[in-house]
């Protein structure tokens, strides 16, 4: 396919057009894996500023905070997490930033 | 009405292990006087700041948990602010934020209790039970860091 449109009976697929322009339509060929807020499947409720080993994975090499479209963690846990993250930062347990 | 704080106080890393008491001791005094009770209180010892705190690259951290007002925590917050020896302090109430937690956590437990006796099932999650295992902890391949193409 190799990203170029498959026309009409052109292709060597023998299937019906009308499978031909379904399978145009696909923007999406790559699996992409669903993600799942962390805080919700491990059942963790207090998500707290002293508890690092939590936190790091959240805070990527430049030291900003993770957004939600990456690590896919819910509004509900995002915004906790963010406070538990601002706070540890004021008591130098993690960097503002780093370089 | 009594409120619990956390409070966590860096403190610098020329100070000794008696001054350090000292403070505390401190801490607590004005606990007495302002009518608050100390819950715990624990030294973590010395430890690597992420960043420079005022030429300092290490410190000693002490957290106390104090039932109290808004009052103390605002003398407390006052005298450390004045001492020289601390170079970071941070004072939070948490009994809020507990309840909650403690409130979620109950609900969760009794709605699974009430699911597996509608199941037929015994309350508690017996031993060696359910397909979820200790390899559920090791394998914990939903979140990644980075998306691929940044590493």
């Amino acid at each position: 396919m190799n990203g170029r449109k498959s026309f009409g009976g052109g292709g060597g697929r023998g299937r019906p057009a009308a499978g031909a322009t379904k399978e145009g339509g696909q923007r999406r060929p790559m699996f992409r894996r669903r993600k799942v807020c962390k805080f919700c499947a491990d059942k963790i409720d207090d998500i707290n500023y002293k508890d690092v080993k939590l936190l790091m994975p959240f805070v990527p090499e430049r030291a900003k905070i993770l957004p939600r479209r990456i690590s896919g963690t819910c509004a509900m846990h995002q915004r906790k997490l963010r406070t538990a993250l601002m706070r540890a930062r004021q008591l130098a347990l993690i960097p503002y930033t780093s370089d | 009405m009594a409120r619990r704080y956390e409070l966590i106080y860096i403190v610098s890393p020329d100070a000794t292990d008696d001054q350090v008491s000292d403070l505390h001791n401190q801490v607590e005094a004005i606990m007495q006087r302002m009518g608050g009770a100390l819950e715990k209180t624990e030294n973590w010892g010395r430890r690597r700041l992420a960043y420079e705190i005022g030429r300092h690259k290490e410190g000693t951290y002490v957290l106390e948990v104090i039932n109290g007002t808004g009052e103390l925590m605002k003398e407390i917050d006052r005298r450390l602010k004045v001492t020289d020896l601390v170079i970071r302090h941070l004072a939070v109430r948490v009994d809020e934020e507990q309840q909650v937690v403690e409130r979620s956590r109950t609900r969760r437990t009794e709605t699974s209790r009430r699911r597996r006796v509608a199941r037929g099932l015994p309350p508690d999650r017996q031993p060696g039970e359910g397909q979820r295992g200790e390899s559920e902890e090791e394998r914990d391949d939903r979140f990644e860091g980075l998306p691929e193409m940044e590493r």
